[in-house]
């Protein structure tokens, strides 16, 4: 195996020590610690933050990439290094989990949880005496169902069966999870355990417990019943190149985090630094700054983003050599997309630091730290970005899920990630045509409506937690 | 003769038992705790207190108008036969500016910026009158010059963003007035106001009131409002009443010791120079109460009983009840205790021959006004417009002045945190303007500033420690860690706070105690002058004097020069020994504080004295009315800047500005009154 | 107030300056017009000849900035960046590459664009406002809680589903109105209901969230509890205290776009095939017509701040501050 390292891993993964870098940051100040306490809270916020965790757990498994080593190449490795041959696919650790999904693809649609297509076919049958007929019939699916054997009838009960055993076992992990909290609860308030249940469901503890209890049972069952059903059956059925579409929902994920997180990574150092110094220092630094941005979202995000994405494609179509695989190509245009989407959007947190600034440098505290002499760089680090954070924070959750959604409908418009990228705007694209089918084709749809909208539901609902907690005229006198 | 008796018995407002609380998360806070008072028809009672002793609840919650957080948990408020806790929300709607009206503190929020004057008026002679068209305006206009507002006509079709604060607060009362009520609740209604314009708006509210027989619940903080306006008085502590008696008893001899103390906390002429009482400790926040007397925490001569038992109400003249259990109930004369603890700090202030630590000459600021296509500067506010100053160390110069004289921006400006358009600044002969930053970081430490708002002064973020060495370390003063920390426990311990403080963040520490560590701030890099921007007007009286007396005594320990800018003439009395009063940008009278505050000499340091309330009854010299506002400093008068409303203006005074005239070695006054010095 | 308005006027130039400035870098500087030809073209058919041929019939065979082998002021006139870029100030926005005039067809495109987003727009705004009157004034209660659920709900739905829904429901399975097209004359009803009513209700979620934190903001000024103290109903107080002074924040972002209508919208279009500009700048993308994208991109940014100054001139109405400083 050789890894494969796409640029795009790399910022998730510093997305991901930033995220603990924040954590860290925000355990050792009281205000932060406690506006995070607000968070926790909430119970709403907290059940989303479950199911984004989950989200986010895809989303990583999906971002380390390798290539596997071919099989010709499989030989004594040791004694000829130089000779090792890669395949051209390059693969996630995510990717080897869904093996099974990725590799049984049929030939064409076939409805959720199906053992035949969902079309007829002609074939030939070997009648009882001997001749061979043609029928139109539905054909049985080549993996959907395949351990049934002649046994199709056993469908129902099979699946049944499936949904018992993963009733169960999501039972037993959800009791073992719900022990240790309630043990963990118990432990820092030091009462009896019985006692932190009996506090975890009433409410009465600093923590949503109960929230992401329930949150944990509903992802545990769902969860766990489609893996136990994936195997042997397509979840969600298959498009119409008879790929799985329950993997292609969870390929996603990853595409709509990169999407609402890097886009934000992008553009947050821009308009930090830029609204911080036009507020701070006014004047023409100010002026050229608010020029700037002014004239940056005059022009209309999709037209920009339109004309710039159709640019980057003239630049990678003009450069094939640049890259090795499909995936890093199709990469490529996902980064140039969060560039491009950072952009265009931040001139809105760049306006909102800078009146933000504007005030707090007005403030006795900051005019006191000027009567030491403090440098402006040392003010603004200590005294100015430190109070601005909360609307960063603000910025950075409200922003993921417009920015989701966006790709949705950059992707339709063809002005979005890569054709070959998997994405819900892919997805959509791809699946709209197939409600006018006669008989219906529901199920990508389907799954990519729930997918997406669990994912932006939970991602703007715990926005909104976050923005009580942190927003200083809701939160009430930090 | 009868019939006035009856109508001074004619009980309008029945309070009893009213409890008021504020949700917060699941819990409720309580905030007002069974008080009860009545108001009869053409009395005022005042309710005086803290802040957040609940008083303002109280009047909103007669109202029906607490916040969404506000819960009333019970009582009976019956004002006028009904029960007004009980009344359906369409009745009581007919109440509310109706039979009971109320003002607000701040009348630059309360009016609503998008409506006309007249607009607003209207809305309630249409609401409780059944007033329309021509008769709507010309009630208005009627009430507009009720409450002294000159131009009526123009004034209806103005927005309030048009108005000047006094006028504002004006319109307030106005449209109060506006539907006939029997009782009018003010609350805190000078508060955010000047002096001179303070002075005015209370004139109003009496003379209003007595043409009207009207009820009037005044909350206030402030004794000397008080001692003006009350009929009673109703002190009110940590949501309890602990005190109601008549006006001349009340003042005369308070009985709860809480009162006692807030009349021996406030700085005033009697006890110059001395330390003023102080209160220990602060008022119990609203989660944590104590059952037995709220006060006894803090009361010196509580006992064992007070901690355990609420004290019953017990009367102790006619009209005079308390809630304390000091049986005995002799009231101690305030003032008596402090001339006992008074500590004199009597530094030979005037010597002479001190050199001078900071000469500040001609000093001028002027904001360019932009207008027009290409912002051109069209003119400049003068906000210091030529400002001399001298001080010396162990000095206190005290800066006095309403809002919008130019007293902050002097300070700024001495610092250098503003440029300076012209004049001079010398530290110790060295002159100040135009250095670079570099070259003014050795002198930073030389001079330091205490600001107003003890909540916006502290960066929240920064531990306090780390707001105290900022000074220290931005000025070189980095030494080693253990000396670091030692240093900020050594400044901490001054300013009397403990140095486990250093660890903790600023929200957890109160008004008072935050100015203790602005002001440790300050003293960590061992600075020469202070200057203190209004240091206690956001504190409370009892914390004020916390404050006055640890400056005082900082300034015995240490020889700091103070520059105290104030608009508080009681505390200039206390802590300075020049006084500088200033109008519009410049100073028009200077002196020690016994020349200026004994016998002031220019008409508007005369105004301003006599308007200030005295929280006494027998003090009260006779009050100067000053007619209309402070104008604008872009646009000045011609001549004396003050001539506009002085009542001695001659024609010299509309074409000259005044010289200094030297009255003595260290009285000098810019009036015409006075003979000039030859040209 | 005159002089105001003239200052945002003539702030206005250098923004359309910089924008032109950057559309060019974006379109000329990036790639070459030799890489635009090579796509264009194809990879089979590109041969020099080809690249050069394709050019000259577009007009980019000319130097980015100066001539030199041009006389006169020919130098600067007779080069790409003049007569791509500088010429759109003078409404010449060149041919598409179908060979029609691209100003013409944006003449013509228009009327479709704001028959569907000109209603929607409206009825949109009334909906929206309502619904979030109604939840302010139902604050703190269960209709506003549910209510505040709905629009996270709505507003966590993707555009692309509501149309898709719709057309779904309303034209396959009800069978009520035609599922797209566009007709002119009294017919046009039938084909702009389904998409003016997808556009208000995906629009609902966010806009009504957006309101309600306004007047939320505005109820809890002191002005309104003066408002309240006068004895006026909560009703009188949201309508004329509340509501007028909320206006403020809403027409920043409500008059802004309201030039933009004219652009129409990208989806919507697309979906029901309505001939506006929306419909014709996603063809253009997708047929990777520089020129036509240009053109958009200069005309959606002339919206824009021409949106900027109609909100300096609305505020002058709804704010007296503003209309005698």
């Amino acid at each position: 195996m050789a890894p494969v390292i796409l640029w795009s891993d790399v910022l998730i993964w510093l997305l991901v020590v930033a995220a603990i870098a924040l954590g860290w940051l925000s355990a050792r100040n009281p205000l932060l610690r406690a506006a995070w306490q607000r968070v926790g809270r909430n119970r709403a916020g907290m059940a989303s933050a479950t199911v984004l965790l989950a989200f986010v757990g895809v989303g990583l498994l999906d971002s380390i990439h390798f290539r596997s080593l071919l099989e010709s190449s499989a030989g004594p490795a040791a004694a000829r290094p130089a000779a090792q041959a890669y395949s051209v696919d390059v693969l996630s650790l995510l990717d080897v989990a869904l093996t099974p999904l990725r590799t049984r693809n049929e030939k064409t649609y076939s409805e959720p949880l199906a053992t035949r297509a969902h079309a007829k076919e002609s074939t030939e049958v070997r009648a009882a005496d001997g001749r061979i007929r043609q029928s139109r019939d539905y054909p049985r699916l080549k993996y959907g169902g395949a351990h049934l054997g002649a046994d199709e009838a056993g469908h129902d009960a099979d699946v049944g069966d499936r949904l018992l055993r993963a009733s169960g076992i999501a039972a037993l992990v959800w009791g073992a999870l719900a022990a240790a909290m309630a043990g963990g609860l118990a432990r820092a308030e030091a009462c009896s355990r019985r006692e932190a249940w009996r506090r975890i469901w009433r409410n009465e503890s600093d923590f949503a417990g109960n929230a992401v209890l329930v949150a944990m049972a509903v992802l545990l069952l769902l969860g766990l019943s489609m893996a136990m059903l994936a195997t042997p059956y397509h979840v969600f059925g298959t498009d119409k190149v008879g790929q799985d579409v329950l993997y292609q929902v969870l390929k996603s994920v990853r595409t709509a985090l990169v999407i609402g997180l890097v886009t934000t990574l992008v553009m947050l150092p821009l308009s930090i630094f830029l609204g911080v110094v036009a507020g701070y220092f006014r004047g023409w630094i100010d002026d050229l700054i608010q020029y700037l941005y002014t004239t940056l979202s005059s022009i209309p995000g999709v037209l920009l983003i339109a004309a710039a994405v159709l640019m980057m494609q003239v630049v990678i179509d003009t450069h094939p050599h640049w890259f090795t695989t499909a995936a890093e190509r199709a990469d490529l245009r996902l980064l140039a997309l969060c560039f491009i989407l950072g952009v265009t959007s931040w001139t809105g947190l760049c306006r909102l630091l800078r009146g933000e600034t504007l005030k707090l440098r007005e403030l006795e505290y900051i005019q006191a730290a000027q009567a030491f002499g403090v440098s402006d760089l040392r003010i603004i680090a200590r005294h100015i970005l430190p109070n601005l954070m909360h609307i960063v924070i603000i910025a950075l959750v409200m922003d993921f899920s417009s920015l989701v959604l966006a790709e949705a409908v950059l992707s339709y418009v063809g002005i979005g990630v890569d054709p070959t990228m998997i994405s819900f705007g892919t997805m959509i694209n791809n699946a709209r045509l197939e409600l006018a089918r006669e008989p219906m084709v529901w199920w990508s749809l389907a799954a990519a409506f729930v997918f997406m909208f669990t994912l932006v539901l939970a991602a703007n609902l715990l926005a909104d937690a976050v923005r009580d907690a942190f927003d200083p005229r809701l939160a009430g006198s930090a | 003769m009868s019939q006035e008796v009856r109508v001074r018995e004619e009980v309008l407002l029945r309070v009893r038992d009213l409890s008021i609380a504020f949700a917060s998360g699941r819990s409720l806070l309580p905030a007002v705790a069974g008080i009860g008072f009545q108001v009869v028809a053409g009395e005022t009672l005042a309710l005086l207190g803290e802040s957040g002793c609940g008083k303002s609840a109280t009047a909103l919650a007669l109202l029906r108008l607490l916040p969404a957080a506000g819960r009333i948990l019970g009582g009976e408020v019956s004002f006028a036969g009904r029960d007004l806790l009980r009344l359906p929300e369409a009745e009581m709607r007919g109440v509310r500016g109706g039979g009971m009206a109320m003002i607000f503190q701040e009348p630059a929020t309360s009016l609503n910026p998008v409506l006309t004057v007249g607009r607003q008026l209207a809305e309630v002679l249409e609401r409780h009158l059944a007033l329309s068209g021509p008769l709507t305006r010309a009630r208005s206009l009627e009430l507009l010059t009720a409450v002294g507002i000159a131009d009526a006509e123009r004034r209806l079709g103005e927005y309030p963003f048009q108005l000047s604060g006094g006028m504002k607060q004006r319109v307030m009362i106005a449209i109060a007035l506006a539907g006939k009520p029997r009782l009018l609740i003010a609350d805190e209604p000078t508060t955010a106001l000047d002096v001179t314009i303070q002075a005015q708006v209370l004139e109003l509210l009496r003379r209003l009131q007595a043409e009207r027989a009207m009820g009037m619940l005044l909350i206030s903080h402030d004794l000397g409002v008080v001692a003006q306006m009350a009929t009673r008085v109703g002190v009110m502590y940590a949501g309890e009443i602990v005190e109601e008696a008549p006006r001349q008893a009340f003042f005369s001899s308070p009985r709860h010791p809480y009162t006692q103390k807030l009349f021996a906390a406030l700085p005033d002429l009697a006890r110059r120079g001395g330390r003023l009482e102080t209160i220990p400790g602060q008022v119990p926040p609203l989660s944590e109460m104590p059952g037995g007397c709220r006060f006894a925490a803090r009361c010196a001569q509580a006992w064992e009983l007070c901690r355990q038992e609420a004290p019953q109400w017990r009367q102790v003249a006619v009209g005079h009840r308390v809630r304390c259990h000091l049986n005995d109930g002799q009231g101690q004369r305030p003032g008596v205790v402090a001339s006992v603890v008074a500590a004199a700090v009597t530094v030979d202030t005037l010597r002479s021959s001190a050199p001078a630590l900071l000469v500040v000459q001609d000093l001028r600021v002027h904001f360019p006004i932009r207008r027009g296509v290409l912002q051109r500067t069209v003119g400049y506010v003068r906000a210091v417009d030529g400002v001399s100053l001298e001080l010396a160390r162990g000095q206190t110069l005290a800066l006095v002045g309403e809002s919008g004289c130019g007293k902050t921006t002097v300070g700024k400006a001495i610092l250098q945190l503003l440029a300076a358009s012209s004049g001079s600044v010398q530290w110790q002969g060295e002159e100040l303007g135009g250095q670079s930053r570099r070259a003014l970081r050795p002198l930073r430490r030389r001079m330091q500033m205490i600001f107003q708002d003890p909540f916006a002064s502290l960066n929240p973020r920064l531990a306090v420690g780390e707001i105290i060495g900022e000074g220290l370390r931005a000025l070189g003063m980095r030494a080693q860690r253990q000396e670091h920390a030692a240093a900020i426990a050594a400044v901490l311990q001054q300013v009397g706070l403990d140095q486990v403080a250093a660890a903790r963040y600023p929200h957890e520490f109160s008004g008072g105690q935050r100015q203790r560590i602005a002001i440790a701030r300050a003293l960590a890099v061992q600075p020469d002058l202070v200057i203190c921007d209004e240091p206690t007007s956001a504190l409370d009286v009892s914390v004020q004097a916390q404050i006055l007396n640890l400056l005082a005594t900082l300034q015995a320990d240490l020889g700091l020069a103070y520059l105290f800018i104030t608009h508080n003439f009681a505390v200039v009395d206390h802590l300075a020994h020049l006084v500088a009063v200033m109008y519009l940008g410049r100073i028009v009278e200077r002196g020690t504080v016994d020349e200026v505050l004994r016998s002031p000499q220019h008409p508007y340091t005369r105004a301003l004295l006599s308007a200030v309330p005295g929280p006494r009854l027998d003090l009260q010299p006779e009050f100067i009315r000053l007619p209309g506002e402070i104008p604008s400093p872009a646009t000045p008068p011609m001549g004396c800047h003050f001539h506009p409303r002085c009542r001695q203006a001659s024609v010299a005074c509309r074409e000259r500005y005044p010289e200094a005239s030297t009255l003595s070695r260290t009285h000098s006054v810019h009036c015409h009154l006075y003979p000039q010095p030859p040209a | 107030m005159l002089a105001y308005l003239v200052r945002r006027l003539l702030y206005a130039l250098p923004i359309l300056i910089g924008v032109n400035l950057i559309t060019f870098a974006l379109f000329f500087v990036v790639n070459t017009p030799d890489d635009m030809a090579r796509m264009q073209l194809g990879v089979k058919r590109v041969t020099p000849e080809a690249i050069s041929r394709w050019k000259a019939e577009r007009g980019y065979d000319k130097p980015l900035f100066i001539n030199d082998e041009a006389i006169g002021s020919a130098v600067f006139t007779d080069t790409i960046f003049f007569s791509k870029s500088a010429r759109m100030f003078a409404g010449d926005f060149g041919r598409a590459e179908d060979g029609r005039d691209i100003a013409r067809e944006i003449v013509s495109r228009m009327g479709p664009s704001l028959a569907i987003a000109l209603p929607t727009f409206i009825v949109g705004l009334l909906v929206t406002v309502s619904f979030a009157l109604l939840l302010t004034f139902f604050r703190a209660s269960y209709l506003d809680f549910w209510g505040v659920v709905l629009c996270v709900a709505m507003m966590s739905i993707s555009g692309l589903f509501y149309i898709i829904g719709g057309q779904y429901l309303v034209s396959k399975i009800w069978r009520l109105v035609p599922i797209s097209g566009y007709g002119g004359g009294l017919d046009a009803w039938k084909f702009l209901l389904l998409p003016v009513l997808i556009g208000v209700l995906s629009g609902i979620g966010s806009s009504t969230r957006w309101y309600r934190t306004i007047f939320l903001e505005e109820i809890s000024r002191d002005y309104v509890r003066t408002a309240r103290a006068k004895g006026l109903s909560e009703l009188t107080v949201l309508f004329r205290h509340v509501l007028r002074n909320a206006l403020i924040p809403i027409l920043t972002g409500v008059v802004v776009v309201i030039p933009l209508l004219f652009m129409g919208s990208l989806l919507t279009e697309s979906f029901f095939g309505i001939p506006g500009l929306g419909s014709y700048t996603i063809d253009a993308i997708n047929a990777q017509d520089f020129a036509v994208v240009r053109a958009m991109v200069f005309i959606g940014s002339v919206m824009y701040i021409v949106g900027l100054i109609l909100t300096d001139l609305s505020y002058t109405f709804v704010d007296p501050r503003i209309r005698f400083n």
